[in-house]
């Protein structure tokens, strides 16, 4: 055990921890940042998809002891008042249903429209295709995401 | 499936915080327990005499409607619907209405659930008529305060207001005069004529959608209490197996690993396969000490099962004697060998995961005092039910607390894994969450069962269907939660598996339906459309075949063929198997199926290697039609462009929420299409997580339009009713494309060889 600091949604968060351990348990068990979603453990899902330095990566294949400064950004610190423009096309586009993937879709959305402000429908697809929604919510995403395109600085 | 609505004693609660008096109506919600648990004894609901109500309507000085509802939110929307009927009736501010869980207490629960697409149908008259009972108590409280006429006052946005004189005075100023005045009976008050309706119908964004994008909603597995531990089980992999000898030495040593001790398996109903439970400081630790562990395991009686061994069980049932034979109308023997063309065809389905995105989990605490659970369910007094037995704790001194689900489908109407919470709380004594991983997920589910279908039909000269007949093959749900007693009667065995196959809208005359069970030790329930899911498939697969083979348009086909149903009146169109069920409409599904070809561009060309499918089914009260259009590339992949969809779900009461049903059953039901399965091998499941249980992914997802027919009837099912007609729409869009004939799901890319694909 080692203790580590991490810098989550712009704040220091201190534990006593094995390097080794995935970053989503620590989000989730250690600081209580449920927003992360475990879905599958093995980087095949998306739930667990946060921001690091700016890019997305699955939390469940990120390994806490790998982050050292880099910046963490979750789903409760992705804007203040869900304004961030793509949780503004996710509301106005009516996405979720169950909910439970919607916050790896969104941190993937983001990550992906901060690089790409006009993307085709081809490249949306094949940026999302690691998430996956049960529930059945690909055609609203799809459309949220075009909403939010050129938005998102 | 009448909606008895007795609303005959009010409940003065306390307001908590809100000061003063609040308006407190109390009624009753019905359940849907036939189809849910269709084999138990009939619950004590509503049969005891005795009126309790289920559900409140609670107005406060602070001018805020609180509705207490048990339907649980796991995807479908009721916290928006619900109210949305509820705000009609009672002339609501929308803004001003909240909607809570309900707690569940034993007294009043009692067999309450959501399933079977029912949480808007069974609640359509009880929302209006508990919506216009308050606002007539607050009309009468205000012409009271005014002495005025009652007349001579109108409800409007929570408010009641004086025509003649302009007065206005909120509902919530209203309440403390509302709370006094003797109750007004709701029977006698007529409800609104649709089109002033102010929600039902109307765009209303959903309730629970903000919480949604801000990762503030709490599920089952973002429940934190202080002090509370973490779990994980190994479990027996084989159906019906067990453990034989373990040794935790190793995964006691994992850093953060408390207790790791056997979990007895529990019998039918819970089914679970016992084995051995990994507490932990953390889920992480829990997952690292179950690696650890080293446990032999015995296979068990069916040891030898695999998914080719069913398909061998099958050769002999597809055509051997039938157990239970509940249609035989006219001589279908005869007549089939008579007909001017005999088609056969068979059809397979897979077993499939429900694979919700949250995975099973149940956190519980076992105090002196009493047992704390919270947990993801279709089914919370159910489960409270369960916890009592198991403990001995009497059900008033068990809370269950019922949070999100990350999508159900079917999955969280069971409650083995709530059972087995308790089994590892109760040796800890400590809150614990047990949470299953997604590989125990896929490999313990209860699986949409595994058919095989096998038809024969008869057409005249004039290319009319004159014989039908159907097999069905599959491993009966109830088997896997009855006692061996109640499986003596053959129709029992067959409850769950012949629904929608027992209703024939095509004209037909002669018509046998049979069935035969197929053995399995794997566990499996009831699965997004249940048995509607698979028996669509194989039966308007058929009704495309014979549409090809007599040479005619599969559309005009079912039209023609379901105008030669009103030669037959009401024969074939009421279901056997449910027997309370509305028979079908023949007339709604020509409506869907004329709709969704229309916008579909029905008959129009398409580019070269594309191909339209059509199928339509009645299931859950509504009437669906779906339109595929496909694509085949030459590797065999399978692509679906577009769907277009209509649906009869009578009142949309709100149409955003059936087009997003629509939207999802049509992506849930294309993974058992192009890629998911279930596969067994020496009684236990091969595939572990998303690597190789295959779901759909964006970059499949077609283009979907849903269109509504216009209704003012009684709203019908919208969960599940898209599932079953889509598997056959793509299936049949395949074989307008390619020529090949899918005869098995999911779909095998090398059926395509030598095609002209």
């Amino acid at each position: 055990m080692t203790s580590i600091t991490l810098k989550i949604n712009g704040k220091d968060y201190t534990s006593n921890l094995d390097p080794g351990t995935p970053l989503l348990w620590v989000l989730r068990d250690t600081f209580n940042l449920t927003g992360t979603k475990y879905g599958c453990g093995a980087g095949l899902c998306g739930a667990c998809t946060v921001h690091l330095d700016g890019e997305a990566v699955r939390s469940c294949q990120t390994q806490v002891g790998s982050v050292g400064a880099k910046s963490i950004i979750t789903i409760e610190g992705l804007s203040s008042g869900r304004n961030h423009p793509v949780q503004v096309a996710w509301i106005a586009e009516q996405v979720p249903q169950c909910g439970y993937c919607q916050s790896g879709q969104i941190m993937q959305a983001a990550a992906f429209l901060a690089k790409n402000h006009k993307p085709s429908r081809e490249e949306i697809d094949q940026a999302m295709s690691g998430n996956i929604c049960r529930c059945g919510t690909y055609q609203r995403i799809r459309r949220a995401i075009q909403r939010a395109a050129g938005e998102v600085a | 499936m009448a909606t008895q609505v007795e609303v005959n004693r009010r409940e003065f609660l306390k307001t908590g915080g809100a000061g003063g008096a609040a308006l407190v109506l109390g009624f009753y919600l019905p359940s849907r327990k036939s189809r849910m648990w269709a084999a138990q004894a009939a619950g004590s609901e509503a049969s005891s005499g005795l009126f309790k109500p289920n559900a409140w309507v609670r107005i406060t000085p602070d001018n805020q409607i609180t509705l207490l509802v048990e339907k649980p939110e796991m995807g479908q929307g009721p916290r928006t619907a619900i109210p949305m009927m509820l705000a009609d009736e009672l002339e609501a501010d929308w803004s001003s209405i909240h909607v809570e869980q309900a707690p569940t207490i034993p007294d009043i629960y009692k067999g309450l659930s959501t399933g079977g697409s029912g949480a808007v149908e069974d609640t359509w008259d009880s929302m209006r008529k508990v919506g216009a009972q308050a606002r007539e108590m607050l009309v009468t409280a205000a012409a009271q305060q005014w002495s005025a006429e009652k007349k001579d006052c109108r409800a409007q946005d929570s408010a009641v207001i004086h025509v003649p004189s302009g007065r206005r005075l909120t509902y919530g100023e209203l309440v403390e005069t509302a709370s006094k005045i003797p109750e007004i009976k709701p029977d006698g008050i007529p409800l609104k004529d649709p089109k002033d309706y102010r929600f039902i119908g109307k765009a209303v964004p959903r309730t629970d959608v903000p919480s949604k994008v801000d990762g503030t909603a709490a599920f089952g597995i973002d429940v934190r209490v202080p002090g509370m531990l973490y779990a994980v089980i190994a479990r027996c992999p084989h159906f019906g197996g067990k453990m034989v000898s373990f040794d935790a030495t190793a995964a006691k040593a994992v850093p953060g690993v408390r207790e790791v001790f056997a979990v007895a398996p529990l019998s039918r109903p819970l089914n679970t396969a016992g084995g051995l439970a990994v507490v932990a400081d953390s889920t992480w630790s829990a997952i690292q000490g179950r690696k650890a562990l080293k446990i032999t395991w015995d296979k068990g009686p069916d040891g030898d099962e695999s998914t080719a061994s069913l398909r061998k069980q099958i050769e002999g049932l597809a055509t051997g004697p039938a157990t239970f034979v509940p249609i035989n109308r006219g001589d279908t023997q005869k007549a089939l060998d008579s007909a001017g063309q005999k088609v056969e065809g068979s059809y397979e389905l897979g077993f499939q995961a429900h694979a919700t995105m949250e995975p099973m989990n149940t956190t519980v605490h076992v105090r002196p005092d009493g047992i704390e659970v919270w947990t993801p369910t279709q089914w919370a007094d159910r489960i409270r039910g369960t916890v009592a037995q198991l403990s001995k704790v009497p059900p008033e001194k068990i809370t269950v607390h019922m949070t999100l689900s990350g999508g159900s489908f079917g999955r969280r109407a069971q409650w083995d894994y709530a059972g087995e919470s308790w089994q590892v709380a109760n040796e800890v004594k400590q809150p614990v969450q047990l949470l299953w991983t997604r590989e125990d997920d896929i490999q313990h589910d209860f699986y949409r069962p595994y058919s095989h279908h096998r038809l024969t039909g008869g057409l005249d000269a004039d290319g009319k269907i004159t014989a039908w007949s159907h097999r069905v093959v599959s491993t009966p749900i109830r088997a896997v939660f009855d006692a061996p007693d109640s499986l003596k009667d053959p129709r029992h065995v067959a409850q769950q598996e012949l629904g929608g196959a027992d209703v024939l809208p095509y004209g037909v005359p002669n018509f046998r339906l049979d069935f035969a069970p197929l053995h399995s030790a794997v566990g499996r329930a009831w699965w997004r459309s249940v048995e509607s899911g698979c028996n669509a498939f194989a039966t308007e697969s058929f009704v495309d075949e014979l549409a090809h083979a007599a040479r005619r348009d599969p559309l005009q086909f079912r039209l023609d063929q379901l105008a030669e149903q009103r030669k037959l009146g009401k024969e074939n169109l009421s279901a056997v198997m449910w027997q309370g069920d509305p028979a079908l409409d023949a007339a709604k599904l020509e409506g869907v199926l004329k709709l969704a070809a229309e916008k579909s561009g029905w008959g129009k060309p398409l580019p070269a290697g594309h191909g339209r499918g059509i199928a339509a089914f009645y299931s859950f009260n509504s009437y669906m039609a779906h339109v595929a259009e496909v694509s085949v590339d030459k590797d065999g992949t399978v692509r679906v462009h577009r769907v277009v969809s209509a649906v009869n779900c009578g009142t949309a009461v709100h149409p955003d929420g059936v087009r997003s049903q629509a939207e999802g059953a049509i992506n849930y039901a294309l993974t058992t299409v192009l890629s998911g399965e279930i596969t067994i091998k020496d009684a236990a499941v091969e595939q572990s997580n998303f690597n190789d249980y295959a779901v759909l992914r964006m970059a499949q997802a077609p283009e979907i339009e849903v269109h509504i027919v216009p209704s003012t009837e009684k709203p019908t099912g919208m969960g599940e009713p898209g599932v079953p007609p889509l598997a056959p729409a793509v299936a049949n869009a395949i074989f307008a494309a390619t020529g090949v004939r899918v005869r098995r799901l999911p779909l095998d890319p090398k059926i395509f060889k030598g095609s002209a694909a």
